[in-house]
């Protein structure tokens, strides 16, 4: 652990173009304050993979609105009309890519793998320019891995060590993204003291995690 | 009863004891209200549930606990909480028994377009591909026309969704059952006669001898 930061010291970190890995569905588990400093900031010209870029004024979506984002990598992008419009502008490039696709990519990405082999896609547009691979009869789509600068995580509770649990369906993205990232930087709702989680309930190991951000005020 | 009641009713008749179901967001997820209770079905939200229960009362709500469009949900005794990689692999892997999608087309060979419109709207594809492409079920419910224009069709003229052949079309008119030989109707709605489906309907069907109307209980 290399101790707690603001959110503000956090988004400081984060420079512009950065790629950045951001946990959450539709902003459920999605790291809220980080969120808000890096608008705050005024950070710009970022490569976001999320699964979705919520809506318009609630989690991603609010870096969506303040043009922070260059680049989307989703599944989905559909609930945030800003997304779309900045699509069709050409202000924002968007790469759609299916949502188990999408977590496998960042899986490999995390844990060393050369890449995922997916039925899914297959005979669809998104298998444009991908090599099909046969294994025992059967095809797949070959998927390459996913990492980046940093991964924004949203957790529930955290230790002093940075030892990660989350609740119920905020934790979706997040364990997986807490891998694949060269700086890991944790928002937790709370943060108690180390023994308190108990190992056999730890999601997410604190050795992954490089930073948590400080307490709510 | 309105159509998207009677679609709902007919699909939750698919659902057998003991099935782990995904419904989609939307029309879809209007099935579980029609499913009995005490069949032992858990319904999964991709988004991270297994369990997945009606929306809780006002002021009862938890944040973290939604489904895959965002709203909140409950957890049935014996839920559990998954991320997004168990999420899709038990969707990928073969050990989802059934899902239930919306469609924007369905073809004569099964096929079902879902996930965008060039040039005009492109949500995503989120979960769906996946879906598709391993649930060991698949059923679309939705609409048989929209602005007065057939959503089943000879060919689909939107991206696909998969290559998989969809197992069963429910729709406010008919039950059509994509087989190896073409698409065959199976059931009427109450009180609408074969000419009218055929009519409504852009896709050549197969009818042979006469087509019970639905038993809606």
């Amino acid at each position: 652990m290399k101790g707690a930061l603001t959110p503000e010291a956090a988004a400081e970190r984060i420079p512009d173009g950065a790629r950045v890995m951001i946990g959450g569905f539709v902003a459920v588990g999605s790291p809220l304050r980080l969120i808000d400093a890096l608008v705050a900031r005024g950070a710009r010209g970022l490569t976001v993979i999320a699964n979705d870029t919520a809506r318009p004024g609630l989690g991603i979506g609010k870096l969506i609105s303040a043009g922070c984002v260059a680049r989307v990598i989703a599944s989905h992008i559909g609930l945030n009309p800003d997304t779309q419009r900045g699509l069709n502008e050409g202000r924002i490039a968007v790469d759609l890519v299916p949502q188990g696709t999408l977590v496998e990519r960042i899986r490999a990405g995390g844990m060393g793998l050369g890449g995922v082999l997916t039925p899914t896609g297959l005979g669809t547009e998104i298998a444009a320019g991908k090599q099909i691979l046969e294994i025992e009869g059967r095809s797949y789509l070959l998927e390459l891995p996913l990492r980046a600068d940093f991964a924004l995580i949203g957790a529930w509770q955290a230790d002093h060590v940075g030892n990660l649990i989350y609740e119920f369906t905020a934790q979706n993205f997040n364990p997986v993204m807490a891998l694949a990232a060269d700086t890991v930087i944790a928002e937790p709702e709370s943060i108690v003291p180390v023994g308190v989680i108990p190992p056999d309930a730890v999601r997410t190991p604190g050795v992954l995690v490089d930073h948590l951000l400080v307490r709510a005020r | 009863m309105d159509a998207k009641e009677l679609i709902a009713r007919r699909v939750a008749q698919e659902i057998r004891p003991g099935m782990l179901v995904n419904l989609g967001i939307g029309l879809p997820s209007l099935v579980a209200a029609f499913v009995p209770a005490g069949l032992g079905v858990f319904f999964q939200a991709e988004n991270g549930v297994i369990g997945l229960g009606a929306p809780p009362p006002e002021g009862m709500e938890d944040a973290h606990l939604t489904d895959a469009g965002g709203g909140f949900v409950s957890a049935v005794p014996g839920a559990a909480s998954i991320d997004s990689a168990m999420s899709f692999g038990l969707i990928r892997g073969g050990h989802l028994d059934m899902t239930v999608l919306g469609g924007l087309q369905v073809d004569e060979a099964g096929q079902l377009a879902n996930w965008k419109v060039p040039g005009a709207m492109v949500p995503g594809m989120g979960g769906a591909m996946d879906l598709v492409t391993g649930a060991a079920r698949v059923v679309v419910a939705m609409q048989h026309a929209a602005k007065g224009q057939s959503k089943i069709v000879p060919f689909c003229t939107l991206p696909l969704t998969a290559l998989r052949r969809v197992d069963l079309i429910v729709t406010d008119l008919a039950v059509i059952e994509p087989t190896a030989a073409g698409l065959l109707l199976r059931e009427r709605a109450p009180g609408v006669a074969v000419e009218a489906i055929l009519a409504a309907t852009e896709a050549a069907l197969i009818v042979t001898g006469d087509i019970p109307e639905m038993r809606l209980g």
